[in-house]
């Protein structure tokens, strides 16, 4: 006995050892080693330390945008995701109309969609209910006198971005209500509640739990899409970035730095919801 | 108005022509019932025959095709506030219990009390206790539904139902679900609660309960009422066919 598992154990560990080296998170370590690089050139290099210093005035853009943004959505998403169940004709058809249109366009499309045609179409409806409404509000009154350019393209951004997550989170929010078991509602409803009391108490505590997960990966999607408000020209990370590259010249570096503050909030971010799955996965009532 | 027309105020329900079609499914053909004040009616019949579908449109679960229901002289009409009236009034008790699994014991009797009932948190807390005593597991309060037996789960959907102070309490095949060693304790309370005089209409297999609790026994089949009678005559005398081949079947 001995003697066999002797002779053959030098082979079979190292199998084990190719093995357990395999399963390493080696993408983490070279990630880390592409870091402490960078943080290395940040102490060192003048320039990088120029360049992160440009990127920070950016940083609370960023950050701003996609809170507010995000926030948004979530509101939208459970509006429009409610409309998606309801049995109203008129409202689940609105709410299929957002959500298909939002799912068939391109962010960036529907970011300078929003900007440059729904925001000034919204105005000159406005503009137009002001002066029908003239002989009771006066000639000049706030609806007439209300312009596009009221709404700064900050504004805009965060309004192009927060519709176009909420069509996401009205899915997100659809699926997490219908996986609730029908006599879940039907007992609420037995107990004398109304429709909304049913979904306020009983469906969505629910639901939510369990598109926790899916929201905490939106939020660090919603992260990244902040970066197309650039294309608006609002100062985030990026678009210091751009404007650095362009009188500077300095690509390499500049766009280094840009993915690298990314990357931290992004993977710090996707480390935290993951504690948050585990912690819900946990306490198993969630069933 | 609706009082008057279903004569005296002894009957709690009182169902006439009774349709219910699913597309093209019949599942109720014309059921026409009348269930007194503190009586119980057990309605049995074989899978499909409407049983479920009877007891769903009482509460308005299900709205009828056609026919009309009274509940305790209040017709059921399709205008939802009424609905919700009604159905504060009628306790349901489902075959998969159907417990709110993010809330405790406690909070699921409580909760349909402070937001139906409009109870304050102190009073609804009280009924809950005393609901959960009454059936018999006080001391599960503060447990989840998870981490309860299913006739523990089923004694506590039962307090549920009753600390909303309803006047009928409808039951489908209530003990259905159970392991067998579960079925008496919840048929327990059941008794109780017949012989406290609690108008019932329970849809159940269990014949023993049948025969200790019922005033009456309906059978139906086919979407129709096939015999009504008392338990002893009903067991004892069956008088069609198709009730002999039923009894012949479930009571071998
Ligand atoms: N929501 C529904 N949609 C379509 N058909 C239905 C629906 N509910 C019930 N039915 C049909 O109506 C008929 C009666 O159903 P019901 O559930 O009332 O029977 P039951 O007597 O309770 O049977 P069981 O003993 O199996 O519970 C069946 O044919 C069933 O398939
Ligand atoms: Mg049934």
């Amino acid at each position: 006995m001995a003697a066999v598992s002797s002779t053959s154990s030098p082979s079979s560990a190292q199998g084990n050892f190719v093995g357990r080296l395999a399963q390493l998170p080696w993408w983490l370590l070279l990630l880390v080693l592409a870091g402490v690089t960078l943080l290395y050139q940040f102490l060192t290099n003048e320039l990088y330390t120029v360049i992160l210093d440009k990127l920070a005035r950016g940083i609370m853009t960023t950050i701003f945008v996609t809170l507010v943004a995000f926030s948004s959505a979530i509101v939208i998403g459970l509006i429009a995701g409610l409309g998606r169940v309801s049995k109203n004709p008129v409202i689940y058809n609105l709410a299929t109309l957002y959500v298909q249109v939002i799912r068939g366009l391109p962010i960036l499309v529907w970011i300078f969609y929003v900007a440059f045609v729904l925001t000034p179409a919204f105005f000159t409806l406005t503009n137009a209910l002001g002066d029908a409404l003239s002989p009771l509000l006066g000639a000049d009154n706030f609806l007439s006198k209300a312009n596009t350019q009221d709404v700064t393209l900050l504004g805009r951004a965060i309004i192009a971005l927060a519709f176009a997550y909420g069509g996401f989170e009205a899915e997100t929010f659809r699926a997490g209500i219908q996986s609730i078991g029908r006599g879940q509602m039907e007992a609420a409803r037995s107990l004398g509640m109304s429709y909304f009391q049913a979904m306020r108490y009983v469906i969505l505590p629910q639901a939510v739990r369990r598109v926790l997960p899916p929201l905490g990966n939106d939020f660090i999607a919603m992260l990244k899409d902040s970066s197309l408000v650039s294309v608006l020209g609002v100062r985030d990370i990026t678009q210091e970035a751009r404007l650095y590259v362009a009188a500077s010249f300095r690509y390499p570096e500049t766009y280094n730095t840009l993915a690298f503050v990314y990357l931290s909030m992004t993977i710090v971010l996707s480390l935290i919801v993951k504690g948050v799955e585990a912690r819900l996965g946990k306490d198993g009532r969630g069933s | 108005m609706g009082a008057a027309a279903n004569g005296n105020g002894q009957d709690m329900i009182v169902i006439r022509n009774l349709v219910k079609r699913f597309g093209h499914v019949e599942a109720v053909n014309g059921v026409s019932l009348t269930v007194a004040r503190g009586q119980v009616v057990v309605i049995i019949g074989p899978s499909g025959s409407g049983k479920s579908t009877v007891l769903r449109c009482i509460n308005h679960l299900e709205t009828p095709t056609s026919g009309e229901i009274w509940v305790d002289g209040m017709k059921l009409t399709h205008n939802h506030k009424d609905i919700n009236a009604i159905r504060a009034e009628v306790g349901m008790v489902f075959q998969q219990f159907n417990l709110f699994p993010h809330l405790t014991a406690l909070e699921n009797i409580t909760l349909a009390q402070k937001v139906v009932r409009r109870r304050d948190a102190r009073e609804a807390d009280r009924i809950a206790r005393a609901q959960l005593e009454r059936v018999g597991i006080p001391e599960k309060a503060d447990a989840y539904p998870g981490q309860l037996s299913g006739g523990q789960q089923q004694r506590v959907a039962i307090a549920r139902a009753l600390a909303m102070n309803p006047k009928v309490m409808l039951f489908d095949e209530p003990t259905s679900a159970l392991d067998p060693e579960m079925i008496k304790e919840v048929l327990d309370v059941m008794l109780e609660l017949a012989r406290e005089g609690m108008t019932m209409v329970v849809v159940t297999h269990e014949m023993g309960f049948a025969r200790n609790a019922a005033n009456e026994i309906v059978f139906m089949d086919k979407g129709l009422i096939v015999e009504q009678n008392t338990p002893d005559e009903f067991f004892a005398n069956p008088r069609e066919s198709r009730t002999r081949a039923f009894l012949s079947q479930i009571l071998r």
